[in-house]
């Protein structure tokens, strides 16, 4: 462990316990800083505790191609972060990568995810992967289940899932381990930029570090304004229903359904644009849930044990916002919706690179200034 | 283990039904749970990740620890369904089929 450096009792302060936070304060103890890691309570807004848990690569970036790129880097290097998080903790976050499926209920629909993909490896600077638009047959070889409505799909042979609860309580176990102080009940008021370093009001007392990384979520947005960033973020919310656990049948993740480790089927994926609002609606559960049934209909024979909402934290543009404070060097952001796919990333190649004191070009695309339009003249 | 009041033996009528396919009694009236407790049958199912032993609990359609197979469908509530003649209860091991 290294000398807590100028400015602080600690290196570096990691604002925010959810999925990003743990993985990245994680990250930075395995190189050698002296991390808090500074949290709010049980009632936070926390979406690491509502998300659908998969580590999906398919479709994803266009627009960006550095975001494709960074998320197949992610999902190539999550079999050995499971690996490691295993072997430093003894307990299994249930990563598969069984390859995904995106069924399509219409021709139209297919047609559009088909062209969508295309268009998204015609892009400058992309690293291809492979992928598979199929018809109706082929894909009914490895989905048996699917009903008489559904057309085909895309198939990536990348994509796959985990027990996202079982991440985050592993990853809060592995820093624990790793020496990291865990603060709860620490909601930081206040960022002040000082002497080369940081100074942090919270409900829980002052805390002095070098660096901070702002991984707050949602909370970003509030937070990041104090140290010369921008986390321009907002709230999606999304339905997720739990089913009884069931004897595997469904051996491959989809966009839509999955089926636990542990047998639950959820289903999920509705967006509403509803700001802070997590209270269930039974029209969109209704909703999630016929859809479900069209793609396989014998979900419909099984009880429902659980239904919820969750709020995405999501970018202007859906893509992640990693960048380094131009007038306060040594903060960070780093914000995501994808906290479960990323994990490895924000854990293996982003916290030793903050931990080195830098993100270096390959995140300049990642910058919020990309949302910061001139006026038109 | 689990005896009837004498009051009770022989004030309903008997219906027959099955437990894992072997011939069972019950009074008119009873539910799948109280039947299979009557008949000597603590555990019902296993749990379907430690697989540990469960058997009917609160009575009264809270705990879901008396799910069963009746008549081909799994999970459901023995507390919560009356044996009807000729009922095929099952015993559970694990998660249910989704088939069934």
């Amino acid at each position: 462990m290294t000398q807590p450096s100028r400015g602080g009792e600690y290196d570096v302060a990691v604002i925010g316990g959810g999925l990003v936070g743990s993985a990245l304060a994680w990250g930075l103890a395995r190189s050698g800083q002296k991390v808090a890691m500074l949290d709010e309570g049980d009632i936070a807004v926390r979406p690491s505790r509502g998300n659908f848990a998969l580590v999906w690569v398919q479709g994803k970036g266009l627009g960006m191609a550095e975001y494709a790129g960074w998320t197949k880097q992610s999902s190539d290097d999550w079999s050995g972060f499971a690996d490691l998080l295993r072997e430093q903790t003894g307990l299994d976050v249930a990563y598969r990568r069984p390859g995904g499926f995106m069924p399509m209920l219409s021709e139209e629909e297919l047609q559009a995810r088909a062209n969508t993909m295309m268009r998204l490896h015609n892009q400058p600077d992309m690293i291809p992967y492979p992928y598979e638009v199929m018809d109706r047959e082929t894909l009914r070889k490895e989905l048996p289940f699917i009903g008489p409505d559904v057309v085909g799909g895309t198939y990536c042979p990348l994509d796959g899932h985990c027990n996202s609860l079982r991440l985050l309580r592993t990853l809060h176990k592995g820093i624990g381990m790793l020496g990291v102080d865990y603060r709860p009940n620490h909601r930081v008021e206040s960022i002040e930029h000082r002497d080369g370093g940081f100074r942090m009001t919270t409900a829980g007392g002052e805390i002095r570090a070098g660096k901070v990384v702002l991984a707050a979520g949602h909370d970003s947005a509030r937070l990041a304004p104090m140290v010369g960033l921008s986390a321009p973020v907002r709230p999606q919310r999304g339905h997720v229903i739990v089913t009884e656990k069931t004897a595997p049948f469904l051996h491959h993740p989809t966009v839509y359904v999955r089926q636990t480790d542990e047998g639950g089927v959820m289903i999920g994926d509705s967006f509403e644009e509803t700001g802070f609002d997590t209270t269930l609606q039974p029209g969109i559960s209704s909703a999630i849930a016929q859809r479900a049934i069209r793609f396989f209909p014998l979900l419909g024979k099984l009880n429902v044990v659980r239904s919820w909402a969750a709020l995405r934290v999501l970018t202007p543009d859906g893509f992640p916002i990693y960048e380094e404070s131009k007038t306060a060097p040594g903060a960070f952001v780093a914000t995501c919706h994808s906290g479960v796919t990323l994990a490895a990333n924000h854990a293996l190649t982003l916290a030793p690179l903050i931990a080195a004191g830098g993100l270096g070009d390959r995140f300049a695309p990642f910058s919020a200034r990309r949302f910061h339009v001139p006026q038109a003249a | 283990m689990f005896r009837r009041l004498p009051e009770i033996e022989t004030a309903a009528e008997k219906v027959s039904f099955t437990i894992d396919g072997r011939p069972a009694s019950a009074r008119a009236g009873d539910s799948v749970a109280a039947a299979l407790l009557a008949n000597g049958v603590t555990a019902c199912r296993n749990t379907p990740v430690s697989g540990a032993a469960r058997g009917p609990y609160c009575m009264m359609g809270v705990c879901f620890d008396c799910l069963v197979t009746i008549d081909g469908t799994g999970n459901r509530q023995g507390c919560q369904v009356r044996v009807a003649p000729g009922m095929a209860a099952e015993t559970q091991n694990g998660k249910r089929e989704v088939e069934r």
